[in-house]
């Protein structure tokens, strides 16, 4: 468990010492959301009907925006072939560096969108379910991501490839976290999309670090 | 006595078959040099011997343990071409990070380590802004923490001096003397003491 806390505060410390690297995909997400008003009409309805959809569509752009950063600079400069050929074990520290990666990119977007669904006229019940869909499913995203990010590590300008990976697995995500937020601006029910949202964050807990584990061997071959 | 065994060992990359069959033991107290031309295989061969690689036949072993076990992982130290240094962190912050994930050392000294590879003052400057050489001085350093058995150094002296070159040599000698072993591929001549040879 020291090699979880240890990984996670040196990804942490690299982040605030360089903090481009995950200010970037926040800013993208505020100013894409802040456009969309000025771009499509100020009228509070139709803002409130497109909401969670743009809402949700930029939070995954800027996720795969981060991703790429996840395990890059530990493949260039040679530390992850010392995580990889370390006694810890491999999963643990992968779960460690995707737990940093969601804190440098879920965490600030959830904290953010109240802010940016108050400019989108979501009314409060909806930016509450908005932030549950977000807590549930941005760490699923982060983890999800991972895979792809190993997979894809080794090959250098791999942006596109990792979206093409990556993007379909986050379609169920989007599917339920926007159906949730719609749902329940018409006070319908949304247990059963968030009921899907907490088993994908459940199976992708359990099962991502292993897969990544094993993507990034094979990626270092 | 502590024995590597390296057994039938074939490794091909892409439609290249870098070598075959491959079989040599290294007791402690034994350095081994691993020669040949570029590309002939000598880093495949030392990321397989770290258990970085899976080799395409053959198998590996130190005391009885086999490369993919956990005793195996504990007793290898591997420094490739790289010096796996982040550029956001000091000298200390990496050198503590690395010594985390290779041994299972409660308090190493990193200051004294610093210190015998000539980087007394260094120990919070950042890993960004180091000379090559440097760089490859503070990677080297892990040698004076490390308390592996077996030294795995893919071309050690790149981007030293001769000083540096002296340094790393003599602690090299004096780990072979404490029961240690050691593989080490390298283009420059070495003044090790006993110094075996293969070539690929």
């Amino acid at each position: 468990m020291n090699i979880f806390l240890t990984t996670l505060t040196r990804d942490l410390k690299m982040a605030f010492r360089n903090p481009s690297s995950f200010l970037n995909p926040l800013m993208f997400f505020v100013i894409s959301i802040s456009l969309f008003p000025i771009a499509i009409s100020p009228d509070a309805e139709t803002l409130m009907n497109i909401a969670p959809g743009i809402i949700w569509v930029i939070t995954m752009l800027a996720v795969l925006l981060s991703l790429n950063s996840l395990f890059h600079s530990d493949y260039d400069n040679g530390v992850l072939e010392q995580i990889v050929i370390s006694h810890h074990p491999l999963p643990l520290i992968l779960l460690a560096k995707t737990t940093a990666h969601w804190i440098l990119s879920g965490l600030p977007i959830i904290l953010l969108s109240p802010l940016l669904g108050v400019a989108l006229f979501l009314d409060s019940n909806s930016i509450y379910i908005l932030m549950l869909t977000l807590c549930l499913a941005t760490p699923c995203l982060s983890l999800i991501g991972s895979i792809g990010a190993s997979l894809v590590v080794s090959i250098k300008n791999s942006g596109m490839l990792l979206s093409l990976l990556i993007l379909p697995l986050y379609i169920p995500i989007l599917i339920f976290a926007t159906s949730a937020v719609s749902q329940s601006q018409f006070n319908l029910s949304i247990n059963g999309q968030l009921y899907f949202l907490g088993s994908i964050l459940i199976i992708s807990l359990i099962t991502a670090p292993f897969i990544s584990a094993v993507a990034l061997r094979v990626s270092l071959e | 006595m502590s024995k590597l065994s390296v057994n039938n060992l074939s490794c091909q990359r892409g439609y290249n078959l870098l070598f075959e069959n491959l079989s040599f033991e290294l007791n402690s107290g034994e350095v081994l040099r691993i020669s040949g031309q570029n590309g002939s295989g000598k880093t495949s061969l030392l990321k397989i011997i770290a258990g970085l690689n899976t080799p395409e036949l053959g198998s590996i072993e130190f005391d009885q343990n086999q490369s993919n076990s956990e005793k195996y992982q504990i007793e290898t130290l591997y420094l490739g071409h790289y010096a796996a240094l982040s550029s956001e962190l000091s000298c200390i912050e990496n050198l503590e990070y690395l010594t985390n994930l290779n041994t299972e050392i409660l308090s190493p000294n990193f200051h004294d380590a610093l210190k015998e590879v000539g980087l007394e003052n260094y120990e919070h400057e950042s890993a960004g802004n180091l000379s090559a050489g440097q760089k490859r001085r503070v990677a080297l350093s892990l040698l004076f923490i490390s308390q592996s058995k077996v030294w795995l150094l893919d071309e050690p002296f790149t981007a030293l001096d001769s000083d540096g070159i002296k340094i790393i040599e003599n602690q090299i000698e004096k780990h072979c003397a404490n029961g240690g072993l050691c593989i080490l591929t390298t283009h420059q001549d070495c003044n090790i003491k006993s110094l075996k040879e293969i070539s690929l």
